[in-house]
């Protein structure tokens, strides 16, 4: 990989393409022509793409590392013994969360919090706790036996057996729990845009408002290109992960 | 160095550890040896706590095991089991290292200890210090892991089957390393097995335990000489009985001194079954006997291993 050099990475051609749209759309404006003739205008222009990317990703980061912080703490907490008895009770908890559906929480939050972003995040919160809690419980269940009777009967601490052993293990497993999260509240997030939260959901639905299809094509299109890419980096930091 | 003292262990109505008593004096080779489940992996793990005791009383080094903080007393105590358990995100180096660090010894010293445990168990340090486990073969990682067991210096070292998942061939290696260290150390070993022919060959003492008693206590001579009850007898087994008292016995004290043969000299620690097996295999019934230094000490006759 290192050998073939930066431009066989399709990571870099992913992401230049992702940050030509994001900065000049305006360059598919005779694309978009030819495919949608009689709509003016054709490029989305209540403010800019990448305004809208930066609050979709400040939303996104938000939640997803509320999920993971807390996602993570529970898990490690129901593999202690002393939490062992709360392992179903979590485990439903976090399967009811991501049974519930994204938009139904907005509906419930909205009155309670307000509109704006928050309600967003809070959506994704809950949304994607499931897959982070589920894979670290795998990953800290998935420590071989022998390696934990081994930590332990050296004599390391219960903490210095997770910092050193356990979590550092466990952390590939962990890992891909938090990628699946974060990806898919990068689509998920779109939906806030029905409750004022700025995102490159904006976009779709405004377009589908005024029945505008190319501002649905292009805020998609981004999301799209937005979800691709992180989860390529992910991929990237867990192969890094897996070599040391 | 270990006083056990009545001391019982159950797991809801079943008792795996009943009211078991035993005292290993420091510098011994006990073994533990029975079938699985009659509670010597659940005796051994009380020692250094991995379990708690019930009712009864350990004592290491004069000290009750329950008076001093679990870490603290199984960093003095070496810990070996079958499984290995290396740390498969560490090196070699880091892994053995993993007791005298947490015992915070200054740097060069863990470094030293290190390079010493290696030659000690034949891995050459500068080939083996930084690779991983899953780079080691069985064998090899065995071997890590007794080392580790022994880096924190421990007077006494509890090992739990730790070559029963090895080869054959594998296992006689360290078998005869484990007894060459102990000679060596004159560490206090306490080792679980359920395998007769590694108990005889290793210990200096063996327990045979039965339903979490011990039903015999005793050198593995006595064992196989007087088995307390048929229980023993049954386990030590009848078959074979003969070669088991010739592996069990050096040649040391039947060498005819002065006398002369011809071929390669036998050590004066091999047992008398290697030594029926060097003249089987020689087609001679006399074979030279030398020292630890390599001197002519007499010679060894066929008549002499049966006696």
């Amino acid at each position: 990989m290192r050998g073939k050099g930066v431009l066989a990475s399709p990571v870099l051609w992913v992401g230049l393409f992702f940050a030509m749209l994001l900065l000049r759309m305006d360059l598919l404006k005779p694309v978009l022509h030819r495919a949608f003739p009689r709509i003016e205008p054709i490029i989305y222009g209540r403010g800019s793409f990448l305004t809208l990317f930066l609050s979709h990703l400040g939303l996104v980061a938000a939640a997803s590392l509320a999920a993971t912080f807390v996602g993570v703490s529970l898990a490690i907490f129901v593999t202690r013994s002393a939490g062992r008895d709360f392992r179903a009770l979590v485990n439903a908890l976090a399967t009811i969360g991501q049974t519930f559906p994204p938009a139904a929480v907005l509906a419930i939050a909205v009155p309670i919090v307000g509109f704006g972003p928050r309600p967003t995040v809070i959506a994704l919160f809950l949304y994607g706790l499931l897959p982070i809690i589920e894979n670290a419980i795998a990953g800290l269940e998935g420590v071989p036996q022998g390696v934990r009777e081994a930590a332990e009967g050296m004599g390391l601490t219960p903490w210095q057996r997770l910092r050193d052993v356990d979590l550092p293990l466990a952390a590939p497993v962990i890992l891909a729990g938090i990628r699946v999260s974060v990806t898919i509240a990068i689509g998920t997030a779109t939906v806030g845009s029905t409750v004022g939260a700025l995102t490159l959901g904006t976009p779709i639905f405004s377009g589908l408002a005024a029945n505008k299809l190319p501002f649905v094509l292009e805020g998609a299109v981004l999301v799209a290109l937005f979800a691709i890419l992180t989860d390529m980096l992910f991929a990237r930091l867990e192969r890094w992960l897996a070599i040391r | 160095m270990i006083e056990i003292d009545q001391v019982t262990k159950s797991y809801g109505d079943r008792r795996v550890v009943d009211s078991l008593s035993l005292t290993v004096a420091a510098g011994d080779f006990c073994v533990l040896l029975g079938s699985s489940g009659c509670g010597k992996s659940t005796t051994l793990r009380m020692v250094n706590r991995l379990i708690a005791i019930d009712s009864g009383s350990i004592r290491v080094a004069g000290e009750d095991v329950t008076q001093v903080p679990p870490e603290m007393l199984r960093r003095r105590i070496g810990y070996a089991i079958q499984s290995i358990g290396l740390f498969p995100h560490w090196t070699v180096e880091d892994n053995i290292a993993t007791v005298p660090r947490l015992l915070k010894w200054p740097q060069g010293q863990i470094r030293d200890r290190v390079t010493q445990l290696l030659e000690l168990f034949r891995l050459e340090p500068e080939r083996y210090r930084n690779k991983y486990p899953h780079q080691l073969s069985g064998g090899e990682q065995q071997r890590v892991g007794v080392a580790r067991a022994l880096a924190g210096d421990p007077e006494l070292l509890l090992m739990d089957e730790p070559f029963a998942a090895v080869d054959p061939i594998t296992r006689d290696a360290l078998q005869a390393e484990l007894a060459r260290i102990h000679q060596a150390t004159t560490k206090t070993i306490v080792f679980v097995t359920h395998d007769i022919e590694e108990a005889l060959r290793l210990a200096t003492q063996i327990a045979i335990m039965n339903e979490g008693r011990i039903v015999q206590l005793g050198s593995p001579l006595e064992i196989l000489e007087h088995p307390a009850n048929d229980f023993v007898g049954d386990f030590v087994g009848r078959q074979g009985l003969g070669l088991k008292l010739l592996s069990v016995r050096k040649i040391g004290d039947r060498v005819r001194a002065g006398e002369t043969a011809e071929g390669e000299p036998l050590p004066l620690d091999t047992s008398l079954r290697d030594a029926l097996s060097a003249m089987t295999a020689r087609r001679t019934d006399r074979l030279p006997v030398s020292d630890a230094e390599g001197r002519d000490v007499g010679v060894i006759a066929l008549a002499d291993l049966v006696r």
